[in-house]
């Protein structure tokens, strides 16, 4: 095997296992996008009409709607918890050890990326289950197309994630995250509302949403989960991945120190 | 012979606040080197430097040969680290945390076993190999991230005041441990502190105070008649002034 690949295996198998270690946040990522599917999807339902949009071919129930959102919402979460996980790493120095590696840097973060993704796509899954148990089911080839659209947008978001770890000094600011990252990406997005019921509203909010590269991220899973394609989705969220993953590389150069300075 | 350690005309700040200013000295290979500093004196600035965590924007350093500016992935793969914060993964066995190190550095898991097992025999660790990490006291926790450090057969070893909160009995077994694998294994150690007693005669001493090397020599040397304390404190506190 090559060293690259052994690096790879090693960081995954290590993140499954703190993942594993951690049953409550396991429980925390699964109860989460419940609550809302359950309760806020309920109360909603009556308030909210929805027409038919694509990829949906009849009318849907909001529950029905909101089901790619909220699997954009336990990736967006989990996106955010890897990086306070290399906050927290970076603090207690492990990090420090994962960078004084010989390999690649670039290759190293990717490794953390691609171990933080493969753990949200489980959450997800676990998620969908939990959804076909309460009547929410998709087209089967639906559950197999999610996987690599589930892989890209886990991706994206785990980069951006990397990124503001870059940039946050200490544990105590991932609280400005949520407010500031998390919130605004959830709610500005098409996770809760379609574009033209924000429209509705007010054009501004709708352009916003349509800016917003994790309504992308949400539009590939739901089209992803009821086979159909959406190139354009697919392009934003990819553009959104190498925007994202360029700068945190670039976060992570020794050479600008950004993570040099005193801890 | 290529030395250990090279280190030349190395400046770096934060901002304004100079960190190392100018920093020149050379560790041959297999000796062991203290750097002797007070607290804020640079010396894990000089640490970050040397495991690539920051790049140097003017000097020089060499690990082994290698230029850490121009060839850094090759510096560092022969550059073992042990960091003042410690860095071991609590939950996991001392050989899980061995074995993970090594794959960051492409060793493949059967030959990682192997070499943990030699690099615990080495710090007389064998038969903590199974135990987790947190159940281990403070010195053999150092302990296990020093044979962590040595997974990958450096030429190298840097540790970063490897003794801070471990009581006076494991802080002289540590010592003595280093200060055997510099004698036996040829490797180059440097040994970041500020506790004098740390210090043998024959060991090479570096005094760094406010960014600058102040003594580089031998410690019987530098010390000549007196203490080896008095005569770090007098030159770290004079200039303080």
């Amino acid at each position: 095997m090559s060293p690259h690949l052994v690096a790879l295996e090693a960081i995954v198998t290590r993140e499954a296992l703190r993942f594993v270690h951690q049953r409550e946040r396991f429980v925390a990522a699964l109860v989460r996008p419940l609550v809302w599917l359950v309760v806020f999807a309920a109360g909603f339902r009556a308030a909210l009409g929805l027409s038919i949009t694509p990829p949906y071919e009849t009318y849907i129930a909001y529950e029905v709607y909101i089901v790619p959102g909220l699997c954009g919402m336990i990736q967006l979460f989990n996106g955010m918890q890897s990086s306070l996980s290399l906050v927290y790493d970076r603090e207690m120095g492990s990090m420090r050890l994962l960078l004084t590696s010989p390999l690649p840097r670039g290759w190293l973060l990717f490794c953390k990326l691609a171990a933080g993704a493969a753990i949200g796509v489980i959450q997800v899954y676990a998620f969908l289950g939990l959804a076909a148990a309460f009547g929410i089911v998709m087209p089967w080839e639906g559950y197999l197309l999610a996987a690599p659209a589930l892989a890209i947008t886990g991706l994206m978001l785990g980069a951006l994630g990397l990124l503001l770890s870059s940039f946050i000094r200490q544990l105590e600011n991932f609280a400005g995250v949520m407010n500031f990252v998390i919130f605004p990406m959830f709610f500005l997005s098409t996770a809760l509302y379609p574009l033209w019921k924000m429209a509705e509203s007010s054009p501004l909010l709708r352009d916003l949403c349509a800016l917003n590269p994790f309504s992308h991220a949400v539009e590939l899973i739901r089209f992803a989960l009821y086979a159909k394609p959406n190139p354009e989705a697919l392009g934003w969220t990819l553009l959104a991945l190498a925007v994202f993953a360029g700068l945190a590389l670039r976060g992570y150069d020794p050479a600008r120190g950004l993570i040099g300075r005193k801890a | 012979m290529t030395p250990g350690l090279r280190i030349e005309d190395v400046r770096f700040a934060y901002g304004a606040k100079t960190a190392l200013d100018g920093v020149s000295f050379t560790v041959e290979q297999g000796a062991f080197c203290a750097l002797l500093g007070p607290n804020g004196a640079g010396k894990s600035t000089l640490f970050s430097l040397l495991t690539g965590l920051m790049r140097a924007p003017h000097g020089r350093l060499e690990a082994a040969g290698h230029d850490l500016g121009r060839a850094p992935r090759r510096a560092l793969a022969c550059i073992g680290a042990v960091f003042q914060q410690p860095t071991l993964d609590l939950d996991l066995s001392v050989l899980r945390n061995l074995t993970y190190f090594a794959a960051l550095h492409g060793i493949p898991r059967r030959e990682a076993e192997g070499r943990a097992r030699t690099a615990l025999a080495r710090l007389s660790m064998e038969e903590r190999a199974h135990e987790r990490a947190r159940d281990l006291n403070g010195g053999h926790r150092r302990r296990a991230e020093i044979a962590r450090a040595l997974m990958h057969d450096p030429a190298v070893l840097l540790l970063d005041e490897p003794t801070v909160g471990l009581d006076a009995q494991a802080r002289a077994a540590l010592t003595a441990h280093v200060h055997d694998l510099a004698r036996d294994a040829g490797l180059t150690v440097l040994w970041a502190t500020h506790l004098v007693d740390e210090v043998r005669p024959a060991d090479q001493v570096v005094i760094l105070h406010r960014g600058r090397v102040v003594a580089d020599g031998a410690a019987s040397v530098i010390a000549g008649p007196r203490p080896l304390t008095d005569v770090f404190l007098s030159m770290t506190s004079r200039r303080a002034a």
